[in-house]
């Protein structure tokens, strides 16, 4: 040992020199705390750093061929950078990544491509288009060892190797450190249609989003959103009421939005959809959802819920009976964005207690430091899943360099 | 046999085998166990047929905890363990070693669950990929992932390989419709990832098991995903004088936004024994077939077809056909769906499966074809356009060892090609003995590297599948 890394901030602008980096404080057994813009470094538990390894040095776009829906990008590519690109040929990004920002204290749009896919934190369409991971066809990485080390490639099916590059996204840089991406993109869609239905209770607002995702309109987005969280929404027609919102988006060629829209209108005739929204009114309105607008400074807890969506509000009913929590329901009841009071635990025990009861996981997003010094931020593991997690990040990380302790105790 | 080898067999394992089947019979008496050759000669092979070997013993387990049992028997006495499902890998994944157990587990094919509200169905592995939409499609559902062995192969061999289909394009591939599993890890713990939810908590285990080729442990069920039928669907027929018309073809329909539920490619080879075969109504006269297959409303797919016909037209098509009937549309998917048999009736062939980046298919197809001449082989080339996953059929004859031998190296430059071109070795057959040894092809020692500390940290004695996947000098069972 020859003495502990220069503790401070790091931004490397060559992979070189961060796998260098990387190696270094392997070597020197110096905890790094990896991030790219630090926009989510507020989520997680409450660990000590010895020095950040950034990547926001490393920018840009070295691949993009819209004909062949793929683009590379180095990870400190600003997620707003690449939508931009992308929309500039009529693409986008099919995940909807939620813009997580806000709801820290950051502004809009600040996230990199690295960090949502080291987060894996999918928007509304991943009910239809799949997951961020889903997406991810490739990585370069520097893993623990200050190894660079690639997996998958650039093309759509690949199955050579093991798929360490799915098996990064959601790991939040605590196995390897992105360094550069390849993702599948897809056309943008052209027509928005979204209809709405008001003051639904919980259960009756999942079960239509549910209706919804039975039929073969290929449904592309269904909130439930609670009355209280609703008067936050842009669109005043929407707030105005004070009512719960229960929004179903179709998303196609306009003709064929449009057909959708009017038979899925049919068919939930008896939930009385009050509501259409053209393409204008619902991009406005999905963007509040995607930003978590009704989240953002309210000094509650956040925490995010993925469960069978039939179980989604009974959990929050059976929540809602000890403590005082607000629920946005996403992928058709299947997340659950929830607010609770600022209680010490941010209803952690509560939560975590009636979650077993229905299967599922919840991730603490916001508390106050406190409260992530004394919970588990990320659902607890049972004990066999947990020897294959810790046998997993030694695989990887073998000193436990990377963001050690940010997801479990001695992960 | 041609220069594939495998691990050494262990003699004292082998002379046990008596020993070991009465244990087993002891440990877990209502599995089935094969030990007669005859027996056991029934899987020695998979769907790479040149390879074969007589397992030690052949398992058919009725239940999770029997495989647990296996597993931790094979553990503490060292015994190699292969798991296998329906055996139709193309890439000798379930090719057994003559020390080593087969595991299979085409008796667990049940449908444990379906739960329609929550679009989510728990099966045994051994259920067949299409048993599973047959359980759920009289509800107007269906399971997304159709590798053309669908009638055969089981959803635990889908699972090994991440395999694709047709239609995932569209849909996406194995790994995309899994929400769950229960694992058995080589030591017999049963572990449970996943479950009737999306996106499984901590790390994504279902990423690296559902690809590992049976590597990192046994799955006994799965949860899989369910989706709701398109209303409709009817495939397109588009004759080119060339293959980079056609090429330019699929470029211009991803270019105006619209993604087909399925894009086929036929050279002339494939179409005429496919024709021939089965009178699928493919014209003869054109040098490339693309089957494109859109989904929705009688109107919408008109629309759809209307606006892909006009794109065709900038690529002077030979032919543009659209079919007229669910009959007809049958029919054209029947002649792609039975290529590979089609080809078979007329001469052996070695299927490969690399992936190149669509806009460099023209070169590739060239490049191909003159590798194939060099080493004085036919080829046809049959493959899913819309994702660059190409499957050249190399014809030769498996009886002539020298030809085996050949074809392999053969196929070996072809999937090198595709490395160069961008591509990948393969996109949905898997790695298996097939391409072990052209994994540094692809990749450095510190990726293959890092691939081997996760095979150790599931499988610390590295007896699951093992002269598998990574190429046999360097790797930990030698």
């Amino acid at each position: 040992m020859t003495g502990h890394m220069r503790v401070g901030f790091h931004a490397p602008d060559t992979v070189e020199e961060l796998a260098y980096l990387v190696a270094e404080a392997a070597d020197t057994r110096t905890p790094l705390e990896v991030m790219g813009h630090g926009t989510k470094r507020e989520v997680g538990r409450l660990v000590q750093y010895g020095a950040v390894l950034s990547t926001e040095s490393l920018v840009g776009v070295s691949l993009y061929e819209p004909t062949e829906l793929v683009l590379v990008a180095l990870a400190g590519t600003p997620v707003a950078q690449i939508e931009q690109m992308l929309a500039e040929n009529d693409q986008e990004l099919p995940f909807e990544p939620v813009d997580l920002g806000p709801v820290l204290g950051f502004g809009p749009g600040q996230a990199t491509i690295g960090g949502v896919l080291a987060t894996n934190i999918s928007g509304s369409r991943r009910i239809l288009s799949g997951s961020a991971r889903d997406h991810l066809l490739g990585v370069q990485a520097v893993n623990g060892r200050g190894e660079t080390i690639r997996s998958g490639g650039r093309v759509m099916k690949n199955v050579t190797g093991y798929d360490l590059s799915r098996a990064l996204a959601g790991s939040w840089g605590t196995l390897a450190v992105l360094t550069e991406v390849a993702i599948k993109v897809l056309p943008a869609q052209r027509e928005v249609r979204t209809l709405l239905c008001f003051g639904l209770a919980d259960p009756t607002g999942v079960e239509v989003l549910g209706l919804a995702l039975g039929t073969p309109f290929e449904v592309s987005g269904t909130v439930h959103v609670n009355g209280e969280l609703a008067q936050r929404f842009s669109d005043e027609e929407i707030s105005r009421p004070g009512q719960s919102v229960t929004a179903i988006r179709m998303e196609n060629f306009p003709a064929s939005a449009r057909y959708r829209a009017s038979r899925l209108k049919q068919m939930l005739q008896a939930y009385a959809p009050a509501l259409e929204l053209d393409t204008a009114r619902s991009r406005m309105f999905w963007d509040d959802v995607k930003s978590l607008r009704m989240f953002e400074r309210t000094g509650r807890p956040l925490w995010r819920i993925s469960m069978a969506p039939t179980s989604g509000p009974k959990l929050v009913h059976s929540l809602a009976r000890k403590i005082d929590v607000r629920a946005l329901y996403d992928w058709s009841g299947g997340l659950i964005w929830l607010d609770t009071p600022p209680i010490t635990d941010a209803g952690a025990v509560e939560i975590r207690r009636t979650l077993a009861e229905f299967g599922g996981h919840a991730t603490l997003i916001r508390a106050e430091p406190q409260a992530r010094a004394v919970i588990d931020v990320f659902q607890p593991l049972d004990a066999p899943l947990m020897a294959l997690t810790a046998a997993l990040k030694q695989a990887f990380d073998p000193v436990g360099i990377l963001n050690p302790g940010r997801m479990y105790a001695g992960i | 046999m041609s220069q594939l080898s495998m691990p050494r067999p262990d003699p004292a394992i082998v002379s046990r085998r008596a020993e070991i089947v009465r244990q087993l019979k002891k440990l877990v008496p209502d599995v089935v166990l094969i030990a007669d050759q005859e027996g056991r000669r029934t899987f020695e092979t998979d769907a790479l047929t040149a390879y074969r070997c007589l397992p030690l013993l052949v398992a058919l387990p009725g239940t999770t905890e029997e495989v647990s049992k296996i597993l931790r028997f094979c553990h503490d006495n060292h015994i190699k363990v292969v798991p296998r499902g329906a055996g139709t890998s193309l890439s000798g994944g379930a090719l057994p070693l003559e020390d080593s157990i087969v595991l299979c587990l085409s008796r667990m094919n049940k449908v444990l669950s379906i739960d329609l509200p929550n679009r989510v169905a728990r099966v045994e592995a051994g259920i067949t990929n299409s048993g599973i939409t047959q359980a759920v499609a009289g509800h107007g559902f269906f399971y997304a992932p159709d590798p053309s062995s669908q009638i055969a192969c089981t959803v635990g061999g889908n699972v090994a390989t991440n395999s694709g289909g047709a239609h995932c394009l569209k849909y996406g591939v194995t790994t995309n419709h899994i929400l769950g599993v229960r694992l058995v890890l080589m030591d017999g713990e049963i572990i449970d990832i996943g479950g009737d939810y999306l996106d499984a908590p901590g790390y994504d285990l279902l990423a690296l098991i559902i690809g590992s080729e049976g590597q990192l442990g046994v799955v006994t069920e799965v949860t899989v995903r369910l989706l709701k039928a398109a209303e409709g669907a009817r495939p397109m027929l588009l004759g080119f004088d060339s293959s980079d018309a056609a090429g330019g073809c699929v470029a211009g329909v991803i270019a105006a936004g619209i993604i087909p539920v399925a894009l086929e490619f036929m050279d002339r080879p494939a179409i005429h024994v496919c024709e021939h075969f089965v009178a699928a109504g493919y014209p003869l006269d054109v040098e490339a077939l693309l089957i494109v297959e859109v989904q929705g409303s009688e109107d919408e797919i008109d629309t759809l077809l209307e606006k892909i016909s006009e794109i065709a037209m900038d690529y002077n098509p030979a032919v543009m056909h659209r079919s007229q009937s669910p009959e007809e549309s049958a029919k054209i998917w029947k002649g792609r769906k039975a290529a590979f048999g089609a080809i078979g009736q007329l001469s052996d062939y070695y299927c490969m499966d690399g992936v190149i980046p669509l806009s460099k298919l023209t070169k590739a197809l060239d490049e191909i074809g003159w590798i194939c001449r060099k080493y004085r082989f036919d080829v046809a080339n049959i493959f899913h356009a819309g994702d660059g996953n190409l499957h050249p059929l190399i014809l030769y004859n498996s009886n002539d060892p020298l030809q085996l031998e050949r074809v392999e190296m053969c196929g070996a430059e072809i999937l090198k090609l595709c490395v160069e071109l961008g591509g990948c070795l393969t996109g949905e057959h898997g790695v298996g003995i097939e391409k072990r040894e052209l994994m540094r092809v692809q990749f450095t020692e510190a990726d293959i590297g890092q691939q081997m500390h996760i095979k150790a940290a599931f499988d610390p004695d590295w007896l699951l599948n093992p002269g598998k996947v990574f190429p046999l000098e360097g790797n930990r069972v030698q």
